[in-house]
């Protein structure tokens, strides 16, 4: 990498794996339960946090000096507000039938525990570049697996990916379902993303035992 | 050198091959192992975990066998091939050799496949993690194909049982660890997942259902029925019910719905003999038809004193009277084989009795309340499997707190 540093770089793809939010931190499961049943919203929400968090760590990491501690929540909570307000206006103007879908998560983003960790954890303690970096990369290792969630969810669920029919027609009976295939109504179930995160942490864990913890 | 010892030998041989513990489960299935305790005294009792299973699965036959029949008779009766039953439970129209075969051919590929897929789940997960194969799978796999419709398609029972065993059970440790009773956990699966299989009024009698590829097939749409009475009750019908020989006809059996547990009659025996055998818990089971009872005398009183109008969607089940709820559904099959699993449920007496009660309790309650479940005692035992431990925790403290008091006044 020319572009950035050994160090650098880190930032970006330790959350991509060994320091997920979502799986390792188990951070910000909520929207990953909610909204994971379809491909198309899991990459649209992966991208809000990725803005709302890669901006919203510069700006934050901009002020970090003259941020008194003592109401620092609340000037945080008014960052991810402005952002979070932006993205789900922008959604609304230009991608309405998903905004419908995303519902009351777009604005729930203000409540996701990765952004105000990153927020505290980070960008109150590093400059603007790294905080970037370090908000993008979170971001990254939250989508990633909102999108593994998702794929799996919508190709047994719905039999679909990004909503193009990958398994045949259900009603007309082609491709798999000629042979008797039905989709799992189960997988469209919130519960179901929770066992399938569980399976991914299950996976991940057992590839790398430094992550288990006693 | 006999077989026995040749067995023996071979073992010894690859005590360090990776496979070793498939070739011991099957080996000491079928032969008492050569093995002798070393040094110290032991206290040994005939009762391993082995013949435990054993005896609940023989506590099942009967049931099983039952289940064929059944399915024969409700499909040539659904199709007015045969006269409805007549004679009692030995009627010469049930227990005849063509209602068997139906059943036989039907039932037979469910159960090869729920062991079959459950124990190969056992060994893979045995094999990776280096121990013995465990037998907690030989009464889940006959529990499986007994609660499940009859024409559910083999694949879906195979995904659903590696979901439950493996996220029922291994994940929390295999035998003996699991929170959640697998069989039902299987069922919970096949019930949310494929629903159009699991409820309805069409599933329970073999060919009643004729699917979309069943009709390119050339079968007649609707040609029979097969609802059974919860379902109907649950839409305020009560003309399933209403005479005597229904009645008696639930209680013996000669009624649609899932393969093992239409029949209360050898439900009842196959629990007398889990009773006296000491396998399975009278308290759990007496405590858990005092709930069911308990909470039908409630829903009859309010029935009975008008609080509900007639035209409450509720009625038809509030209405049924309280020990009616005990013969239909899978009520006294969830009571007797799985609401006593020995692992899931509670394993303090007084919890037991806590435990039991709140598991019919609940059943009849999720039963009339939730027309979308009308088979509540699924949900109910699963729920109160979450509560089990907590259950056993409020005991155990509560008798420490009584013992301390007793220890105290002493000293004082």
């Amino acid at each position: 990498m020319g572009l950035l540093s050994k160090k650098d770089a880190k930032l970006i793809t330790d959350p991509l794996a060994d320091n997920n939010p979502i799986t390792i931190q188990v951070l910000g499961i909520c929207s990953a339960l909610a909204i994971t049943a379809e491909l198309k919203a899991s990459l649209v929400m992966g991208i809000a946090v990725m803005f709302v968090l890669g901006i919203g760590n510069v700006v934050i990491s901009l002020m970090r000096n003259i941020i008194p501690s003592k109401i620092r929540i609340i000037v945080q909570l008014i960052v991810v507000a402005a952002l979070v307000i932006i993205v789900d206006q922008v959604l609304k103007a230009f991608q309405y039938e998903l905004s419908k879908t995303l519902a009351v998560f777009v604005g729930l983003i203000i409540t996701n525990c990765i952004i105000m960790g990153r927020f505290e954890a980070f960008a109150l303690a590093n400059g603007p570049w790294k905080s970037f970096l370090d908000g993008i990369g979170n971001a990254l290792g939250y989508a990633v697996i909102l999108l593994i969630v998702g794929f799996f969810r919508e190709l047994l669920g719905s039999g679909t990916l990004f909503g193009v029919p990958v398994l045949g027609d259900p009603i007309e009976l082609t491709g798999v379902y000629k042979y008797g295939y039905e989709n799992n109504g189960f997988m469209l179930m919130p519960p179901m993303a929770l066992i399938v995160v569980g399976l991914i942490i299950w996976v991940q864990r057992s590839r790398n035992k430094a992550l288990i913890e006693d | 050198m006999g077989l026995k010892e040749k067995l023996h030998s071979f073992k010894e041989k690859n005590r360090n091959k990776k496979w070793i513990p498939a070739f011991n489960a099957i080996h000491t299935f079928l032969y008492l192992p050569n093995e002798t305790t070393h040094n110290g005294t032991h206290i040994k009792a005939a009762d391993d975990l082995k013949r435990t299973m054993n005896t609940v699965i023989m506590a099942m036959v009967p049931c099983l066998l039952f289940g064929m029949f059944n399915a024969g008779y409700q499909h040539h009766l659904a199709l007015g091939e045969i006269q409805a039953v007549s004679g009692g439970f030995l009627s010469a129209e049930f227990w005849t050799l063509d209602n068997f075969m139906v059943g036989f051919w039907k039932i037979i590929p469910l159960v090869i496949v729920s062991y079959g897929v459950g124990l190969l789940i056992e060994f893979i997960f045995a094999i990776i993690n280096k121990h013995e194969v465990e037998e907690g799978y030989l009464v889940t796999g006959m529990l499986v194909p007994l609660i499940v419709p009859i024409d559910i398609p083999l694949w879906m029972l195979a995904v659903a049982v590696i979901f439950g065993v493996v996220i029922g059970k291994e994940v929390f440790g295999g035998t003996g660890m699991n929170i959640l009773n697998p069989a039902l956990t299987i069922r919970a699966f096949l019930f949310f997942a494929y629903p159009t299989w699991m409820s309805g009024d069409k599933v329970w009698v073999h060919g009643a259902d004729p699917r979309v590829q069943d009709l390119a097939a050339g079968a007649q749409p609707d040609a029979i029925s097969g609802e059974t009475i919860l379902g109907s009750l649950a839409q305020n019908n009560t003309s399933m019910i209403d005479t005597t020989a229904d009645i008696w006809n639930a209680f013996l059996g000669f009624i649609p719905g899932s393969i093992g547990e239409t029949s209360t009659l050898l439900i009842l025996l196959g629990g007398l003999f889990l009773i006296f055998s000491k396998i399975g818990s009278w308290r759990i089971m007496l405590s858990s038809v005092m709930g069911a009872i308990v909470m039908g005398l409630i829903f009859n009183f309010v029935a009975d004193s008008g609080i509900i109008s007639e035209s409450s969607k509720f009625y038809g089940l509030m209405n049924t009277t309280f020990w009616h709820h005990l013969l239909i559904g899978g009520f006294a099959f969830g009571t007797v084989f799985m609401a006593t699993d020995p692992v899931t449920a509670s394993q303090t007496n007084k919890g037991k009795w806590i435990y039991g009660f709140l598991v019919g309790f609940i059943s009849i309650m999720i039963r009339v309340f939730n027309p979308a479940y009308p088979e509540g005692v699924m949900l109910a035992i699963l729920l109160m499997n979450v509560f089990a431990p907590t259950i056993d925790h409020y005991v155990i403290q509560g008798n420490v707190k009584k013992r301390m008091k007793r220890l105290k006044v002493k000293t004082a």
